[in-house]
């Protein structure tokens, strides 16, 4: 009897190991900045480039920094519900806007709504660099010590805001 | 003989053709730009982005893919190269912000030692079972002791062969 049952049981064992290695997403790669502080950054303001933004600014406050793009087809995707989160207020959104044009950007915010308190100019993806961004979009829940607590990659969702996202910031404003 | 220029053509005439030469597009294309100013660099850069995962074409190392995040991290290594880094310092650098996960030799650690020690304990585990295995075989066909009937029918049937060769 054993003579059968074993091999099926390791047949079983490694459909299971597939199973599993299907179902993970290679293209999440856990960020290493998860429970660091969030890399410094001070750069120009996309509405008014005279000004600048630091990340300094935002201590003492839970933050959103989402990355986007005026090419990058999934922030579109994503892109109503920050604006529906941001109209809640429960958190502010800054926007990091990565190898991106002025002008495209603008028109871009102007289409489609503009959910970021300010949103801040990356041209040549150095900001991205220092956050560790290797696509967009991607937002980062920053705490009001200035410690990265989560990164989201891709598109930000129902399912991720409110499994997730919302109950962490809530977590992290009490 | 000297070419008298006035013969064929007037002093506005030729300042005008002048300009027209100076002007035309075709003095403003430069030689392609190179790779990178350095050779050496060049050559140190793609050396170390061989060992390096680009993260959105993940097969590819960030030497050979084309995307823009490749790009963006050979300009970040090679500014660092030209800042005296050492490489240990730019792998440094990648590792504390895309992870373990930028290199295609993750380093020996707890979460690494099953991925590193894996193969070898299965190649042990399928030793060790194929020792085993063999070792009951050999009892198991090990010849059983014949009775004493059956060796005298043996030792007939045996001389009864050799008589028909002979």
């Amino acid at each position: 009897m054993t003579r059968f049952l074993l091999p099926l049981a390791a047949f079983i064992v490694l459909v299971g190991f597939l199973a599993v290695g299907l179902n993970l997403k290679p293209r999440e790669v856990p960020s290493p900045l998860i429970g660091k502080p969030a890399p410094v950054f001070q750069s120009q303001l996309l509405h008014e480039p005279e000004r600048m933004l630091a990340s300094q600014d935002n201590l003492g406050k839970v933050w959103l920094l989402n990355v986007w793009a005026s090419w990058c087809v999934s922030c579109r995707e994503e892109h109503p519900l920050l604006v529906e989160l941001a109209k809640s207020g429960i958190v502010p959104i800054y926007g990091l806007n990565y190898k991106d044009k002025r002008d495209l950007a603008l028109q871009w915010l102007s289409q489609y709504g503009d959910p970021y308190t300010v949103s801040v100019v990356d041209p040549e993806g150095r900001i991205g660099i220092d956050y560790g961004v290797y696509g967009v979009p991607e937002t980062y829940v920053i705490d009001k010590n200035g410690v990265i607590r989560h990164k989201q990659i891709g598109p930000v969702t129902i399912e991720s805001l409110e499994k997730k996202i919302l109950p962490l910031i809530k977590e992290l404003q009490g | 003989m000297s070419l008298d220029l006035r013969n064929t053509c007037n002093g506005k005439q030729l300042i005008l053709l002048l300009i027209f030469v100076l002007l035309s597009p075709l003095n403003w294309a430069k030689e392609a730009m190179p790779v990178a100013e350095d050779p050496v660099l060049e050559r140190r850069m793609i050396a170390l982005s061989e060992d390096l995962r680009c993260l959105v074409c993940q097969n590819e190392s960030l030497a050979g893919s084309r995307a823009d995040f490749a790009n963006d991290l050979r300009r970040e290594i090679r500014e660092q190269m030209q800042a005296n880094k050492s490489d240990k310092e730019i792998v440094d650098f990648l590792v504390a912000r895309y992870g373990d996960f930028v290199l295609y030799r993750p380093p020996v650690k707890p979460a690494t030692y099953l991925l590193w020690a894996g193969p070898f304990v299965f190649l042990l585990t399928g030793a060790g079972i194929l020792f085993f295995y063999l070792k009951r075989r050999r009892k198991q066909i090990e010849e059983p002791p014949l009775t004493e009937e059956q060796h005298r029918h043996a030792e007939a049937l045996l001389k009864e062969d050799k008589g028909n060769n002979a």
